[in-house]
């Protein structure tokens, strides 16, 4: 009789802790998304892949070590779906992309623009648009760390974890793909300045 | 000797992720100090920055949002 009252008092304490675990995750789900948008490489796939990670997230609750990072956690699990999707087989093996400089994108803008004297205005002159398609355009290794990084804003040691690449890699990662990207942002601006 | 202002653009991205070492701080700002050039481009990065994250923020969608809501397993 009393191992049952043990019994039904553990299964009244698992079912709190999970239902405050769902409640804790879904909490995070807007900050999640912002990232899964643009590690997805489309509105569908993020959909999909946040459907996803929440149900493999709800079904593996209790390996989530209550005290750590869950949105780190809840990414993690994001990440391997997404390969597991085979995102990365569009990724070309040789593929080299091609980085300018990190002043490139500045000195683009400044040159198709008289007398620059405010780099606010000049950071205008790119849309909401050019954004977007410049940073679907980087290659997913260098894309994941710049999304993680300035957009999700996790450490560098964070993106390490969630991508299960040394810190060191996402520092060189991070450090080519945001001249990538600049590259990127500067054809698109400047196809449409012609 | 390197090029200061080449050698500035190297330590840009450090500079911004504020993992420069003290020395490294204090040679980019010395020389950010006295070139106009640089210290545009550093400002134009610090505007860049901002306006990439600004630009790509979305809000989820709120359909999803039930969809989400939804997948919890219910209690027994």
């Amino acid at each position: 009789m009393e191992a049952d009252a043990e019994d039904a008092q553990r299964l009244a304490t698992e079912a709190r802790d999970r239902v405050r675990f769902e409640e804790d995750a879904l909490a995070l789900s807007d900050q999640v998304y912002r990232v899964a948008r643009h590690l997805a490489s489309s509105r569908e796939d993020a959909d999909e892949l946040m459907q996803e990670t929440y149900a493999r997230a709800f079904r593996s609750w209790r390996s989530f070590q209550p005290g750590t990072n869950m949105r780190a956690w809840l990414l993690r699990i994001l990440t391997n779906l997404n390969i597991d999707r085979g995102r990365r087989q569009q990724r070309a093996p040789q593929m080299q992309p091609l980085e300018a400089n990190d002043y490139y994108l500045y000195d683009r803008l400044a040159e198709n623009d008289d007398g620059v004297s405010d780099e606010d205005r000049v950071v205008e002159r790119l849309s909401q648009d050019d954004i977007v398609t410049a940073l679907s355009a980087v290659p997913h290794d260098f894309r994941d760390v710049i999304v993680l990084v300035d957009l999700g804003d996790f450490s560098y040691a964070d993106a390490a974890q969630i991508l299960d690449i040394p810190v060191g890699t996402v520092m060189s990662r991070l450090h080519r793909g945001r001249r990538i990207l600049k590259r990127e942002l500067a054809e698109s601006a400047l196809e449409e300045a012609t | 000797m390197k090029d200061p202002c080449a050698h500035c653009e190297e330590m840009m991205q450090p500079y911004m992720d504020h993992v420069l070492t003290d020395a490294e701080l204090h040679e980019a700002e010395a020389h950010l100090a006295e070139c106009e050039g640089c210290r545009r481009r550093y400002k134009f990065e610090e505007s860049l920055r901002v306006y990439v994250r600004k630009a790509a923020d979305e809000q989820m969608p709120a359909e999803l949002r039930q969809k989400l809501a939804a997948l919890r397993i219910p209690l027994d």
